[in-house]
């Protein structure tokens, strides 16, 4: 494997997992409990999509075959995707989603501090512009996890059980193979067992907050460095995926 | 004796072109008035988040499902202001979403029709939006400041809206067959329900006399229409769209276009509650609003809590 390759991976990696985030929380839109949850809710969609948008652009440039981003993100099949897979988690209720995105974003979160200082441009400044963005999405998923725990006895138990049901799917997020390996080689990537220490410490914390309890430790899913994914995500890929398939030839 | 003289006052401004403000004396019909108009128009961006929110999972690119959220988001932020604005004349805005899922406060019709193909997306923008512009420039002009600051920040976002929606439309009709079928398609089925928007003939719409006296209308139902259609026929042309109205033609000594009647029948039945969507609308906005009840009941148990804190630290 070039270096090259895989970087290409590596954005397909963090542009996926912004796509089907960001794709999964414009699914919010007119459900929120409240207005300004609506409005929070598609403005964290926005900076995720947004992402994703950079980063299949950057693929599609190492890749130097022409791909735009509408290629990658409309025109790869479900075993193509190297999203976590903790992002391609339904909705479920609202402390089902609180649940999910504070998990991802406090890896986003300390994955992007870390990123800011990658040897590759792109990547740098990709993870410094999207860390701020990020830093409101972990805000906002940090106080919700904490309205919800520390409220009522039913959003308490509600909202506990959330974070247990996303559980097993965190391991995924610090899987590393050669890819990996190869680009901490060349300080493109960063070890992700150093993220792991950090992500706990911001977890735990948290859910201190919240009046929580984390999660015992579970048998973790793997799946996302070899695109193997949850049912979930086929179905996800072909409602978005749904107009470019059937009107190829088609510009919009 | 007291009251006759403060509506003289209050008149005496309105001519004046003085703005109300929330805490000025004005007559009970004029505050119930506003009432309604400003939640219904809340209720109308709330409830249009939905016919639109029925495509972003199927934008076509990623620049497309960037706008249309942004563009929802802003509908939502409309809702917002317009809520606030409607809070001034002293009944919540848990009061007034009631109004709208008993069925007592109503909503534009216009989004009581489907969504069916991306298409759509052009069609309400470039004619719901722009309908809505129509009618919101106008009420810059309106009497009640709050409304009246609404507008000016709402409308500016609006013509965007209508921008991006047009050139949805514009890029489709120049498009594959399949493509332009879609357009014409779309324009064929929002025409008619965009242009009712402005409300019955002057004639026939009952309310109009104190709103106009006092303001709150500065432009007829009829006056809007004709303004909507004037600037939008040019625009079907320099796409190559056919407005599906065979009266439509250029009157030379009105300066205006002909049209054809409207179907009064199918308006009504619409407000009635029997369009396509209502009970779908109404039904998903009553769902989403129970399934958040435990989220809010949440929030403000645990706000509670931090303010006891705060009281005995
Ligand atoms: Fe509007
Ligand atoms: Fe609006
Ligand atoms: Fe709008």
């Amino acid at each position: 494997m070039t270096t090259n390759e895989a970087l290409i991976n590596y954005c397909l990696r963090l542009g996926d997992s912004s796509l089907i985030l960001g794709q999964r929380m414009s699914e919010w839109c007119s459900n929120g409990p409240i207005l300004e949850e609506d409005i929070a809710m598609t403005n964290i969609a926005l900076d995720l999509i947004g992402q994703s948008r950079t980063m299949l652009t950057y693929a599609g440039k190492l890749e130097g075959k022409g791909r735009t981003e509408d290629d990658f993100a409309y025109k790869r099949e479900e075993r193509e995707f190297y999203n976590t897979l903790l992002s391609e988690r339904p909705n479920g209720h609202f402390g089902d989603t609180v649940a999910r995105n504070f998990l991802h974003s406090a890896f986003f979160y300390h994955l992007f501090q870390a990123l800011k200082n990658s040897k590759d441009e792109m990547i740098a400044a990709h993870a410094a512009k999207s860390i701020k963005e990020v830093t409101y999405h972990l805000r906002h998923s940090s106080e919700w996890l904490v309205r919800l725990g520390d409220g009522t006895e039913e959003s308490h138990n509600k909202v506990q059980e959330s974070l247990n049901d996303m559980w097993e799917f965190t391991g995924d997020l610090f899987e590393m193979n050669e890819v990996d390996e190869l680009l901490i080689k060349e300080g493109i990537a960063v070890d992700l067992t150093e993220i792991k220490k950090e992500w706990d410490k911001t977890v735990n914390q948290v859910i201190e907050r919240a009046t929580l309890n984390r999660p015992e430790e579970c048998y973790m899913q793997t799946g996302r460095l070899n695109a193997i994914h949850s049912e979930y995500l086929g179905h996800l890929i072909a409602e978005m995926q749904f107009l470019q398939r059937a009107y190829p030839e088609a510009q919009w | 004796m007291e009251d006759s003289k403060k509506l003289e006052e209050f008149q005496a401004k309105i001519d004046a072109e003085i703005k109300i403000e929330p805490k000025d004396w004005m007559p009970e019909d004029y505050k119930k008035h506003l009432q309604r108009q400003i939640s219904q128009h809340a209720h109308s961006e709330v409830i249009g988040m939905q016919p639109e929110g029925n495509w972003i999972s199927r934008a076509p690119s990623l620049r497309a499902k960037v706008v249309l959220l942004a563009k929802i988001q802003d509908e939502a932020g409309h809702g917002q202001y317009l809520y606030s604005a409607a809070e001034t004349l002293g009944k919540s805005r848990d009061e007034y979403i009631e109004e709208l899922q008993s069925g007592k406060a109503k909503y534009s019709s216009i989004f009581n029709y489907p969504t069916l193909t991306w298409a759509d997306m052009g069609a309400v923008g470039w004619l719901v939006d722009g309908a809505a512009i129509v009618n919101q420039v106008s009420l810059q002009r309106t009497s009640y400041g709050p409304y009246s600051r609404a507008m000016v920040r709402i409308c500016k976002e609006e013509s965007f809206h209508q921008r991006q929606g047009y050139e949805i439309m514009a890029t489709m009709a120049k498009g594959t067959p399949e493509q332009k079928a879609m357009a014409q398609d779309a324009l064929n089925r929002f025409w008619w329900p965009s242009i009712m928007m402005f409300g019955p003939h002057d004639s026939d719409s009952p309310n109009t006399g104190n709103a106009v006296k006092w303001k709150i209308k500065r432009e007829t139902n009829d006056e809007l229409r004709q303004k909507f259609i004037d600037k939008t026929v040019q625009q079907a042309e320099v796409i190559g769209l056919t407005i599906p109205d065979p009266d439509l033609k250029w009157n030379e000594a009105r300066g205006h276009y002909d049209f054809g009647e409207m179907d009064w029948d199918e308006f009504w039945r619409v407000v009635k509650g029997n369009g396509p969507c209502n009970k779908q609308r109404l039904n998903h906005h009553k769902k989403a609003h129970q399934k958040g009840a435990w989220v809010r009941e949440a929030a403000i148990a645990y706000a509670k809590k931090q303010k006891a804190k705060q009281l005995v630290a």
